[in-house]
This record gives structure tokens, sequence and C-alpha cells, in this order.
């Protein structure tokens, strides 16, 4: 008998709380806690009831659907639109296939682009005033349809390759190799399939909206990272004139604001460039983030670096393993996780600084923004479109954060 | 002696001073270890035991003398160095293992980065290292999720893997509960039975009585005194030895 009792396995007491008893704890506990919240709640009712009557009343949303295309691509040759629809599949097909394989990070950010993508489908489209231009409710509603499908062919086509692909990546470990290879070359194949060749080329001054936002941030987080380890480890460098020269860089472009690299970048590069060789805005907008970028990430990598025990380099040295092998397999790795939440703040930062490129000539998200309050059958709704961008940034913004404190789960760091 | 150890000499230290800024902490080590000798170094806190063999790999810089590994000068060729520490193994008091990594991944890094082995290979050699260590169901575990006995076994067996002519072992049962020792002090004289050359820093006096073929107190930075371990521990000739041996034992 008593041995059973003493075997029995007793369960941790149940301090897990149903909503009444949260409601009661954290807003009624005493009285002047009950009045608060109440006092709290009109305020809330007062403030939002406005904010909502305008939205659901006041606001001309129909701005947005009808100004879709030039938010999403820009003044971009709708009749290329492909060329984006391509390099849009390419990326979300290796994305689908190291989701495959790696699963963990890789996965969840995949998860987190398929969110974004179908909050984009959701969208609505201006396609009923097209539609209405034919007269029968047959054709009428198969116009509706067809127009539909084949404005968001590349994204479903884009959704539906992710999606196929992860599921070959899980049975083909084998392609490791191929696919980091893909993704080296999916920068440059990006920039020629935007750009075209021959007579079909299309002015990088075409290119605008989302898709100049997130690929300037792209081309930012991505450069940023080699750029900022070599600048940390320089910093920690032995050699006088590494450490001195990566400190200089570093704590020069940490103390100018991004515009004037910026505009230092559109004014000053093109004196250095031999020649009448001009260097394209949006390359140099590119290079001009990315130096910013780097200098920020560098001081981000040197808190992880030192965050990294003496005794794992030297565990490493005692193997045989030269510097460069210790900083990349012991080193660097346990760097890098150590200060994920950084990074990750890091590059949110980046996706609204692209912003400021507007300075330089270019029309990004914010640059589409006054082109449409420019036109006359739009003039004064700012509140509408700015909110729409506004959500835009918050919807990337937000699904960066998650990625990162679901990594950040993975990996234990943090308690959250 | 033990039926292992050779006249060949492997290590040999000519007058190797060393010194934190301004401190002197090795005046003037003179010693020669054969190969498959088992010396057990002993020694108060502070006398310099860490610094000196950790001078033999080179992880710590020797100021002044020489010192020649298997017949490699160490100087500050960064090939000779690499070279050097393929053939010495080190296991160090708080095991060190690289924690992003399973403990078979921590054993087969560097046969497969240094000595270029293949990834199956040196798995294979891997799981044979951690089946004599007895814990060959952990491989596959991080180190975090496995006792700290069986960490310094895996330190040991990633130290193994590269095949080293020479171990050095700096403390290696000190951070380590009073159950763990034994477990891995089991291993330690399994490897000295092999005929592995060994240089152990430890104040494990039984190890040291047992296996030792010669035991050398260090005190601030010089060998006050070095003999074969039963004249060590019976007869041992100076004061601050007798100190120390008295002390030691009392625990
Ligand atoms: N990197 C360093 N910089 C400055 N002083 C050091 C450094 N490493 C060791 N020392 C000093 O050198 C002396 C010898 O240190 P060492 O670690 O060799 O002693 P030890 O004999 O191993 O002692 P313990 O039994 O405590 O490990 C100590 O006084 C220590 O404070
Ligand atoms: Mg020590």
């Amino acid at each position: 008998m008593e041995d059973n009792t003493l075997t029995q396995e007793i369960k941790p007491p149940d301090t897990s709380k149903g909503p009444v008893r949260w409601l009661r704890d954290n807003l009624f506990s005493t009285w002047y806690n009950t009045i608060l919240t109440c006092l709290g709640l009109v305020f809330l009712f007062l403030f939002f009831k406005g904010f909502l009557t305008w939205v659901f009343t006041q606001a001309n949303w129909r701005v947005i659907p009808a100004n879709l295309q030039i938010l999403m691509i820009g003044p971009f040759p709708i009749e290329q639109v492909w060329r984006i629809g391509i390099v849009f599949c390419t990326l979300l097909t290796l994305l689908g296939l190291s989701a495959g394989i790696w699963r963990g990070i890789v996965l969840q950010m995949a998860i987190a682009i398929v969110g974004v993508c179908l909050l984009l489908l959701l969208i609505p489209l201006d396609v009923v005033k097209e539609a209405e231009n034919t007269s029968a409710t047959l054709e009428f509603n198969l116009n509706i349809f067809y127009l539909i499908f084949i404005k968001r062919i590349w994204l479903l086509g884009g959704l539906v390759l992710l999606v196929g692909t992860f599921f070959i990546g899980r049975k083909k470990d084998g392609l490791k190799k191929w696919i980091i290879g893909g993704w080296i070359l999916s920068f440059p194949w990006t920039m020629i399939m935007l750009h075209g060749f021959g007579e079909n080329t299309i002015s990088t001054t075409n290119w605008g909206g989302l898709l100049l936002t997130l690929l300037l941030a792209a081309v930012g987080i991505v450069a940023c990272f080699p750029l900022g380890v070599l600048l940390a480890l320089g910093r920690r460098s032995q050699l006088p004139a590494i450490r001195w020269v990566s400190t200089v860089y570093i704590e020069t472009i940490r103390g100018v604001p991004l515009i004037t690299i910026l505009f230092m970048g559109s004014l000053l590069l093109p004196i250095f460039m031999p020649g009448d060789f001009q260097l394209d805005t949006v390359i140099r907008a590119m290079v001009a983030l990315t130096l910013f970028s780097s200098a920020y990430m560098a001081e981000n990598v040197r808190g992880g670096l030192q965050a990294v025990p003496s005794g794992q380099v030297e565990a490493a040295q005692a193997v045989g393993l030269s510097y460069s092998k210790t900083m990349i397999f012991i080193v660097l790795p346990q760097a890098i996780r150590a200060v994920i939440p950084a990074i990750v703040g890091q590059s949110i930062a980046l996706l609204k600084d692209t912003s400021l490129v507007f300075i330089i000539g270019l029309i990004e998200l914010m640059g589409i923004r006054k082109s449409i309050l420019g036109n006359q059958d739009w003039t004064g709704l700012h509140a509408e479109v700015s909110i729409f961008i506004a959500v835009i940034y918050f919807v990337f913004s937000y699904s960066m954060s998650i990625v990162s404190q679901e990594i950040e789960e993975d990996l234990g760091v943090g308690n959250n | 002696m033990n039926e292992n150890t050779t006249n060949d000499p492997i290590i040999i230290c000519e007058d190797v001073h060393k010194w934190f800024d301004d401190f002197h902490v090795l005046k003037g080590i003179t010693t020669t270890f054969k190969k498959g000798e088992r010396a057990v170094i002993c020694g108060p806190s502070g006398s310099g035991k860490s610094t000196f063999i950790r001078t033999i790999n080179r992880l710590e810089e020797h100021q002044r003398g020489t010192i020649i590994v298997d017949g490699i000068e160490l100087s500050n060729d960064l090939r000779n160095i690499n070279l050097i520490r393929q053939e010495v193994g080190m296991v160090f008091q708080q095991f060190n293992l690289f924690p992003h990594l399973t403990n078979i991944k921590n054993i087969t890094l560097g046969p497969i980065q240094v000595r270029k082995m293949s990834k199956k290979a040196a798995e294979e050699a891997a799981l044979a290292l951690l089946e004599r260590m007895d814990i060959a169901d952990q491989a596959y575990k991080y180190p975090s999720e496995v006792s700290g006995g069986q960490q310094q076994r895996v330190a040991i067996a990633r130290a193994l893997a590269m095949e080293p002519k020479i171990m050095l072992f700096d403390e290696p049962t000190s951070a380590l509960d009073p159950e763990m020792i034994s477990e891995v002090l089991d291993v330690m004289r399994e490897l000295a039975h092999s005929g592995m050359t060994m240089l152990v820093v430890t104040h494990e006096m039984g190890f040291a009585r047992e296996v030792a073929d010669r035991v050398m107190f260090f005190d601030e930075g010089v060998v006050v005194e070095e003999a074969a371990p039963a004249d060590f521990f019976d007869n041992p000739q100076h004061d601050r030895t007798k100190l120390f041996i008295s002390q030691t034992l009392q625990h």
C-alpha cells in the first residue's frame, strides 16, 4: 500500500489561470485598481471611437486598391511584370528547399513569409471596375475570376512552389551545397532579371514601391553581415594597423547620420569613379546602406565575441585548428547566437531606414506615397495612404520580431 | 619506470622562463620527458603548474630558453605550432567542450578539419573512442545534456581523436563532484597503460602513486623536487615538499 503511494506520480499544482481569474488579479484586485481600469476603458473608448468611425465611415480606402500596383512595384512596366514574378518564384523556391532541409530558423522565416503573402492576397483588387466594362453577368463573373487569377498568379505560384519545394527539401539532404550556391547566385540573378538586357532593359529609375524597399533592405541586411563580422574581428585583432582601421571605420560611420552617408554616396562616389563610368543610383543606395549597417553589425558581433569564454579558443587551438577555422567553427557560431536579438533589431531598423533613400531620388514606399498624393484623383488622402504604408512596415517588422523570438526560444536564450 | 617507457626523449625543456608582465611565473625549468613516460605535476596554487604545461602546446608563449617537442622547436613559426598542436592533446579543468556541437561533433571536428579525415572515418573513430570511454550512448547529445564526468570523458576522447603522441591534463578532476572523479581517473589509468606519454597536473595523490613514473613538485615557478612516487611521498627531501604532502594528504 505505502509503496504504491510513494511511486505514484504527483502532478505539479495547477498554476494556470482562467481569463476571469486573470482579469480579477490584474485589473480589479483593489478598489483603486478597479477605478483606474474603468477610467482607462472610458479613455480608450473615446479615443478609438473617433478613429474607428473615421476608418469605417469617412476614410476613402479606394485609394489603396486603385494604387496597389504602384505601391507594390512602383512604375515598373506592367507588361514586364513577369520579371518580378520569376525572381519572386526563384527566391521562394530556394526558401522552400532551405526550409525543408534546415528547418528550425529557416522554416520559421518561411512561415512568416507565407503569412505576409497571404495578407497580400487578402487586399481587395480594383477588378470590379475593369470587369464592369463587359455586360453579361456570366462573362462579368468569369472576368473577375480571370483578373484575380492573372493579377495574383505570381503570388499564388510562388506560394505553391514554396510549399512544394519544402516537401522536396525534406527528402533531399544532399542538396545543401547547391542551395547555398543558389542563394549566392540569387542576388546577381535578381538584378539581371529585373534589369533585363539588350533592348528590353528596364532602367532602375522604374524600380519602386515595396519592391525597391525590400530589395534595399534585403541587400543591406545580408551584405552587412560578412562585412560586419570582418570589422568586429578586425577591431579585436592583434595587429595594430587592422585594429586601428576597423575602429576608425566603425566609429566614423556610427557617428554620422544615414542621410549624410546616402548623400556622400550619391555625391562623392561618382567623383571617385574613373572617367564617365556612372554607378547606378540604386546600387549607390545599396552600397551606402551596407556600409552604414555593417558598422552597427560589427558592434553587435563584437558584443557576442566578448561573450565567448577564452577556454573555447584554447580548446580549439589545442586540437590544432587554425585561427580562421577556430573563428568559423567555434567562436562565431557562439558569438552570433548570443546577439541574435540585437541583430534582428538592427535589421528592423534598417528596413525602416530605407525610407530615407527618397532624398537621393529613389521612389520606395514613401516616394510612392508622395506621387500618389500628387495625383489629382487622390489629393488629401494622406491618412489613408500613410496608414496602409505603416501597416506594410509593421507586418514586415513584426514578422522579423516573431522569428527572432522563436529563434531565441529554440536556442534557449532569454526567458520570455 | 613502467614497461612502456623508452629512453627516447620526446619533450626537452631547457631553462624555460615566462613572465606575465613583470610577474616571473616560470623561473628556469629544465627537464626532459621520455616517450611513454607519465609525469604528475603538483604544487600549491599559483606555483605555475598550468602555465608550464600550457607552454608545451604554446597556449602560453615562453620568453627565454628552449622547448623541443617531438623534434620540433617551439618558436613563433605558425607552422611549427600547428604541427605540435596536432601531436599534443590537452584536457582542461573546465572541459571546454564546444557547447553548440554534439558530443560526437566535438570529437570529429579536429580530425575532419585538421587531419583532413573523411566524415565517415572520423565518425567511426569517434564512436570507437566513446565506446572506449564507456559513453557511446551519449554521442548525439549536447555537452550540456550529460554529466560532468561524462563531459570530461568526451573532452579526453576529443583530444585522443587527433591521435596525439603526448597528452596534457590540467587538473582534469578538480571541477568534478567526488562520485565522478573515479570514472575519469579510470579512463586516464587505462590510457596510461596503453603507453601514452602523459603530463598530468593533479592533486589526486592516489593516482600519482599508482600510475606516475615521476612526480614533480612546483613552487613559485621552480621545480623544487622530483622523484619516483614512492620516494616522493615516503621520503620527501625538502621542507616545502613535506609541508605540501602533509597538507594534501589531510584532505
Ligand atoms: N594570463 C595571465 N595573466 C597574468 N597572470 C597570470 C595569467 N595566468 C596566470 N597568471 C598568474 O601566474 C601564476 C601562476 O598561474 P598558474 O595558473 O600557472 O598556477 P597553477 O599552479 O596552475 O595554480 P592553480 O593550482 O591555482 O591552478 C598565478 O599567480 C597567476 O595569477
Ligand atoms: Mg592551474
